[in-house]
């Protein structure tokens, strides 16, 4: 218990300080900067809701939003999506699945974690992109950078997720 | 009551989002309405942001002084349009006249949000940065005088080299005649500046006017410095020179940084006859 608390801390940290000082520099093609730091809301354990998991989402993304002059966006998108995951999760997968004890995202078939890591991503950089332009009339310029910076992040992520599942 | 207890305490997750969601939600709605947001801000929030709010407070307890500034500064302004309207020959004493020398310059406004003047080497430090136009090696005035030359630029602050300095030389020369030297500072006293390299022929008195000379392509000419204070001759040369700064350099609120417009020109055309 006390490990696994640990590991999340550093994990915390060492999310931000790779976001910040690597991610956020990266402009991609001119503007696209993966949000790789919402691994965390994967990499937590995924069966639990609990207050430290909506307060640290809420943190993670408040500390992006410091470094990168945002306002608050990427602390709601995040914290959004750390609130909606066990819905998602429950609507992707059947009651058998749910019933696993070790639920993890590496365990799942790849098409059913794919659509999970899409579908918050997607939320997410969507959230963080209407709030940035804030405006309807800027629509489009909301849905490509959505779409284009989804990608990145979604590939990125199941990278990592093909190498942490390889290592255990 | 016990109702509405248990119902809660069985959304209490709902709630903590819920006030989180709105707590994030203020944060960009506030970001959206200032330019800088108050809470959520800068890129070296550790650094910049800490000095912007030391500064804030200070700022308040100069505004007196800092008006009584801008006022003189208007006055000023003013005289130099009359006399424009009436003889554009009449020159004015203490201004930045640079309307009676034909350069192309323009100015970005900042402000000073950390100040050293104590050290061997100070900085300063302005709030704008490679975002608005600056970069390193421009000069840094206010209405009174220079300040010093821009150094290392990020995207939002920039740092300036004080002429209280010990590395800075800043080309200057006398106002009422053409003889140039350059301007140092022997770190004793952060009003007083020394000027080097003056031939004998100057024949300076105490008082006399010095302004910047403008043979480097940072400041125009005719900025002013500061006037004499004493000197001291020595084997037929100036053995050192004082001057009492214009500026009150441990009191400085904004600032101009100042851009030459024709600068890569004249660059370029000077490397081109030095490869020659």
């Amino acid at each position: 218990m006390n490990r696994e608390n640990i590991n999340i801390a550093l994990l915390f940290i060492g999310l931000i300080l790779l976001q910040i000082v690597v991610l956020n520099n990266i402009n991609f093609l001119g503007y696209i900067n993966p949000f790789y730091y919402i691994i965390f809301v994967f990499l937590y354990p995924l069966k639990k809701i609990d207050s430290s998991f909506i307060l640290l989402s809420f943190f993670l993304g408040l500390f992006i939003d410091i470094f990168s002059n945002s306002g608050g966006t990427n602390a709601a998108a995040t914290l959004f999506i750390a609130f909606i995951r066990i819905p998602v999760l429950k609507g992707i997968l059947d009651k058998r699945e749910l019933e696993y004890s070790s639920l993890s995202i590496q365990k799942l078939p790849f098409y059913k974690s794919l659509t999970f890591i899409a579908v918050l991503t997607f939320i997410h950089h969507f959230i963080v992109f209407s709030l940035e332009y804030f405006k309807w009339s800027n629509f489009k310029i909301i849905i490509t950078k959505t779409a284009l910076t989804s990608i990145f992040t979604i590939v990125l992520l199941l990278i990592s997720f093909t190498f942490i599942s390889r290592k255990r | 009551m016990q109702q509405i207890i248990s119902f809660l305490y069985k959304n209490k997750y709902f709630i903590l989002f819920l006030l989180l969601e709105s707590f994030a939600i203020f944060f960009t709605i506030q970001s959206h309405s200032y330019h800088r947001s108050k809470f959520i801000n800068s890129a070296n929030f550790v650094s910049g942001g800490l000095f912007n709010k030391i500064n804030n407070f200070k700022e308040f307890l100069l505004l007196k002084e800092e008006n009584l500034r801008l006022s003189e500064e208007n006055v000023q302004l003013k005289n130099i349009l009359n006399q424009r309207d009436k003889t554009v020959s009449q020159k004015s004493i203490k201004e930045i006249d640079t309307v009676n020398y034909n350069q192309k310059y323009s100015y970005i406004s900042a402000k000073v949000i950390n100040n050293n003047y104590r050290k061997n080497n100070n900085y300063l430090t302005i709030d704008k940065g490679s975002s608005s136009n600056i970069k390193s090696d421009l000069g840094v005035i206010n209405s009174k005088g220079i300040i010093g030359i821009t150094k290392s630029v990020s995207n939002r602050y920039a740092t300036v080299l004080s002429i209280l300095n010990v590395n800075s030389r800043i080309n200057v020369k006398l106002m009422k005649s053409d003889h140039y030297g350059s301007l140092s500072w022997n770190n004793k006293d952060y009003n007083t500046v020394q000027l080097l390299d003056l031939a004998i022929q100057a024949n300076i008195k105490i008082g006399d006017t010095i302004v910047t000379g403008g043979k480097s392509t940072i400041f125009p000419e005719g900025i002013p410095v500061g006037t004499i204070k004493d000197f001291k001759t020595k084997n037929n040369n100036y053995d050192f020179i004082n001057i009492s700064l214009f500026n009150d350099m441990s009191s400085i609120g904004f600032v101009e940084i100042i851009l030459n417009l024709d600068k890569e020109e004249i660059k370029e055309l000077e490397e081109k006859s030095s490869n020659e």
